[in-house]
């Protein structure tokens, strides 16, 4: 019942906040912000409460029919790997309400019910373990992201809402027709027509039929992700959304991409995904590479931001399928690094624009000396995006890279490059913008008090990260080695142990706690 | 007839009783007002009767009639329209300074037709509840004389479905020359037992399903909708678009059911054709439309390509699906054109793109409704469109249509551009104006169906449940 609370708050505050933005703004922002912190607070007590897992394979889980004709359930549940993925959406989304409080000033109400909207999409999306409802929240984040980018975006908004929107819907409606293959094909076998995740887990399928029916899923995750041939979207849309909304974008709608794989992917279809791993790990490192070279290339610093989340979520695609415990618990950190790290430069880049009112970096030059402050976390969150030590993005990287070194040599060696690249560009954004001669016609402010705060809030958060992932490490491990389980199952019941690559590594994090 | 056969008429009698009554009073009073107030509640009387009337259901009046329970849930959601598009027929024409009066009483005939189409059992009342559905449609689409484009859509709906219904008449002769029957259920029982099927069947079966076609706008006998649906008043063009295609869903879902139309390889080849030209061309040439009735009269011929389909299922799923998405489709086209009907003056129809523009901040109500109505047609989340939608693909993939679910989805993709784009065009950002107040029953109309939309978007069971009741 706590779930769908989480949900119903997050819905509620929404409504809530259009009606009363129409008298007065900042009652909406305080009604959004009164939202997501009771979200938050509520998840910790929850997750304070139920950190163990009982018989069940959830923390928390919360089954009642919604439409039993057709074997729909309201079905949520929490295990670690939600946990972690709510954490960061209501993390994230108070951010979002923050940053906003100066930059938006036009139908304030509507735009935190769009906020609060996508955010409930969201957070259905890491609960849902019914995958019609899961499809339901999927295309349910749409409508307010559509609005969001199409009313508060900048001058090229209404092409690059509409190109998001149909990018993903096709991505979505093909996902959506794999759905209802897994539900008859199911249905057929057993008997037992249902969209339950946990029934559908052990669906026999021919091979081919498999790799059919995964496509169609992996189309929608590959395109929310987003892998390089359906990379297309994202720039323009992270572009043009207020800053607010490629906060989101980035951080946490990508990330559906990232979860569906890891939640869906693989365990449905261990065996077609194991078919797919050499290519994926070849999309990956193409994006890793590709997105860095065209970040380099940028000369609108939003849109350079944009492309190094290619970069990044390459290393999420080349870790999950690297198919080892290292690899995903590097994907895990790798989620929530790229969420504050990449967040954070998009907030810095809007932070910039409403001050000299452009992205351009030919014209921007010397900030330093009138911003110190909000050049040294420039400086921090460039230094994360290109992977220092000390960093989340870091342990993320490397895990990911030690990884895939245990089952792909040659792609963890090209993928290793992408980190060169990044250094380039890291400092690129540095260079041009904080540094060098200074512009006496740019006048700037240094960050106001709340401005500050939030980017302090990151910056300690991804530090923490770096110093002491181990907490994200040990509460996602559960969910992330039963998502791997599948795959070792798979393997032995087919008895397809070829090679070495193949084989399933199990370091020995995993097998001191499963002992 | 027997006592039973009246029971069963009762809604048709009201809505045949009720126009001549109006007859009557318009001789002693013209009073505009009374006489919409008596066609709502006379309407409603009607659809409530069907409740009243369904426990005796099955029951046929031998051999023109079957009032079973499929044909009285469509008689209600006939009835259930017919209510609505009287309240914004009021609105509508209440400022126009024809003669109005008379308006209800073609209506309530229309209806009738719409009713009996419902319960047709036999080529005789298929035909008959057709062209009284027909004929009052010319007046209907003509009804606002001093507008040019109101009385050349009125002739051209005319000529094309006078030779539509030649053409379904002769195709009609041709099966009875077949198999020597017009009764819907001598003709099931001779295809079931039926080794081969005579070439004159064929022909007389493909002839009607032009005649149907041209009725239902599916491509390629599509040409009349857009300028039909741009020069008829707005509640007509509701009236056109929901109440007269669901009557003809009605009776050709029945029809194709007892022929078992989906067992026969040349039926099924003609209607998948049928069903893929329609999302084509209906999505395709919507695309690039600036004036609104044409933009959804295209998107109608792509709505009713994707209903199509379940005339291929075959299942009992299949036609709960139909049923459900025309429900669906009903409602939310009562939604659009509702809008339109509401926001129209007394000169011209809101037509054109520029009516909507920025209609957000104008009038964020009808915006929001509009907007609500157009993600449904789109089949987005808590809109009854998506439910509609993921039962029609559902049914259609379990029936092995994977080519048509297939199509299907791509369209949705394309359609997804037009619905997007007058979305856009409402959020776009103009200067503040001063805007007249708009009719107060209006807003109830578009409360309801907002309700029912949002209502069958998140709670669906209910009328599932209700639809799996109604069989054939």
């Amino acid at each position: 019942m706590i779930l769908v609370v989480l949900i119903l708050i997050l819905l509620a505050a929404g409504l809530l906040a259009w009606l009363t933005g129409k008298w007065n703004s900042v009652v909406a922002r305080i009604i959004s912000l009164a939202a997501l912190l009771a979200d938050t607070v509520i998840l910790i007590i929850a997750f304070a409460l139920h950190h163990t897992y009982g018989q069940g394979t959830w923390l928390i889980d919360y089954n009642v029919p919604w439409i039993p004709r057709l074997g729909i359930s309201l079905h949520l549940a929490l295990d670690g790997l939600s946990v972690m993925m709510l954490f960061l959406t209501f993390f994230l989304g108070i951010l979002a309400v923050l940053i906003s409080w100066k930059e938006i000033q036009k139908n304030v109400g509507f735009f935190h019910f769009n906020i609060l909207w996508i955010l409930a999409g969201l957070a259905g999306v890491f609960l849902a373990m019914d995958l019609f409802l899961f499809y339901f929240f999927w295309e349910l984040m749409l409508i307010p992201m559509y609005f969001l980018i199409g009313i508060w975006g900048h001058e090229n908004r209404i092409y690059a809402s509409y190109k998001f929107f149909i990018f993903t819907q096709a991505g979505g409606l093909l996902m959506f027709l794999s759905i209802l293959a897994l539900y008859l094909i199911h249905g057929r076998h057993t008997g037992i027509y249902t969209f339950d995740y946990q029934a559908l887990l052990g669906t026999t399928m021919s091979p081919v039929v498999a790799f059919i029916v995964m496509v169609g899923f992996l189309m929608a995750f590959m395109v929310k992700l987003p892998v390089v041939p359906f990379h297309n979207w994202l720039p323009d849309a992270h572009t043009e959304a207020p800053t607010a909304g490629s906060l989101i974008l980035a951080g946490l709608m990508l990330k559906t991409g990232a979860y569906g794989l890891l939640r869906f992917i693989v365990p449905l279809f261990p065996g077609a995904a194991a078919t797919f791993a050499p290519l994926g790990m070849v999309l990956g490192v193409i994006g890793i590479l590709y997105g860095a070279k065209l970040a380099f290339a940028q000369t609108d610093l939003k849109r350079l931001v944009a492309y190094t989340s290619v970069s990044h979520m390459g290393f999420i695609m080349l870790g999950v399928f690297a198919f080892n415990a290292m690899a995903y618990q590097g994907v895990m950190v790798q989620i929530i690094a790229h969420g504050i790290s990449t967040g954070a430069l998009f907030i810095m880049v809007g932070q910039i624009q409403e001050r000299i009112h452009t992205r351009d970096v030919a014209r921007m030059g010397g900030l330093w000396h009138q911003t110190p402050v909000l050049g040294a976390m420039g400086l921090v969150f460039a230094m994360a995006s290109l992977g220092l030590p000390g960093l989340g993005n870091f342990i993320a990287e490397f895990l990911i890279l030690a990884g895939t070194f245990q089952t792909n040599i040659l792609m963890a060696v090209i993928a290793s490059v992408g980190l060169i690249v990044a250094t380039i560009y890291s400092l690129k954004i540095i260079q041009k913008v904080f540094h060098g001669a200074v512009d006496t016609t740019l006048k700037m402010n240094d960050l106001n008090l709340r401005e500050a705060f939030v980017m302090g809030v990151m910056v300690a958060a991804i530090v923490y990260l770096g110093v002491s992932p181990q907490q994200v490490l040990d509460t996602a491990k559960p969910a992330l080695a039963k998502s791997l389980e599948a795959k070792a199952h798979y393997v032995l019941k087919e008895g397809k142990v070829k090679d070495k690559q193949n084989t399933f590594y199990l370091p020995a994090v995993f097998e001191a706690e499963q002992k | 007839m027997t006592g039973l056969d009246f029971i069963c008429l009762i809604p048709l009698l009201i809505i045949s009783v009720a126009p001549i009554l109006i007859m009557v009073t318009i001789t002693f009073v013209r009073n505009y007002t009374v006489i919409a107030a008596f066609s709502f509640l006379a309407f409603l009387l009607a659809f409530l009767s069907v409740s009243y009337v369904m426990p005796y259901a099955p029951h046929a009046i031998a051999p023109l009639f079957i009032f079973d329970t499929y044909s009285y849930l469509f008689t209600g959601i006939i009835l259930f329209g017919c209510m609505l598009v009287t309240i914004l027929s009021y609105v509508y024409f209440r400022r126009q300074s024809v003669v109005k009066e008379e308006y209800f009483i073609i209506l309530f005939v229309s209806a009738l037709g719409a009713s009996i189409l419902a319960a047709a059992n036999h080529f005789v009342t298929f035909f008959l509840g057709l062209e009284t559905l027909s004929v009052t449609l010319y007046i209907l689409i003509g009804y606002l004389r001093q507008r040019d484009q109101s009385v050349e859509a009125g002739v051209k709906y005319l000529i094309l479905a006078s030779v539509s219904a030649a053409i379904l008449l002769f195709g009609m002769a041709l099966v009875y020359t077949g198999t020597g029957t017009m009764n819907f259920n001598e003709l099931s029982s001779y295809f079931v037992t039926a080794k081969a099927v005579s070439p004159f069947i064929m022909v007389g079966a493909g002839m009607i399903i032009v005649g149907v076609g041209f009725k239902l706008a599916v491509a390629p006998f599509h040409m009349w909708t857009p300028d039909v649906y741009q020069g008829a008043p707005a509640p007509v063009t509701t009236y056109i678009a929901t109440i007269s295609k669901g009557a003809v869903i009605a009776v050709i879902l029945r029809f194709f059911v007892d022929i078992r139309g989906h067992q026969n390889h040349a039926l099924v080849v003609i209607i998948t054709v049928i069903a893929i030209l329609s999302m084509f061309i209906g999505n395709f040439l919507a695309l690039r439309q600036t004036n609104m009735k044409r933009l959804l009269a295209y998107s109608s011929i792509a709505h009713l390509g994707y209903l199509l389909i379940m005339l291929l299922a075959g299942t009992s799923a299949g036609i709960q699906a139909a049923i459900f998405y025309l429900i669906a489709y009903i409602i939310t086209s009562l939604g659009t054109f509702g809008v339109i009907a509401i926001l129209s003056t007394v000169q011209r129809d809101a037509d054109s793109f520029d009516d909507y523009r920025g209609l957000f901040w104008r009038r964020p109500w009808i915006a929001i409704v509009f907007t609500l109505t157009l993600l449904s047609l789109a089949g987005i989340p808590i809109t009854a469109g998506f439910i509609a939608k993921f039962y029609l693909v559902l049914a259609g993939v379990g029936s092995g249509l994977w080519l048509l679910a297939f199509v299907l989805i791509v369209n949705s993709v394309i359609g997804l551009y037009y619905y997007l784009r007058v979305v856009a065009t409402m959020f776009h950002s103009t200067g503040k104006e001063n805007v007249p107040a708009l009719p107060f029953l209006g807003h109830v109309v578009l409360a309801v169906i907002a309700a029912v939309i949002l209502l069958l978007g998140v709670i669906p069971e209910w009328l599932l449940d209700i639809i799996g009741k109604f069989s054939l």
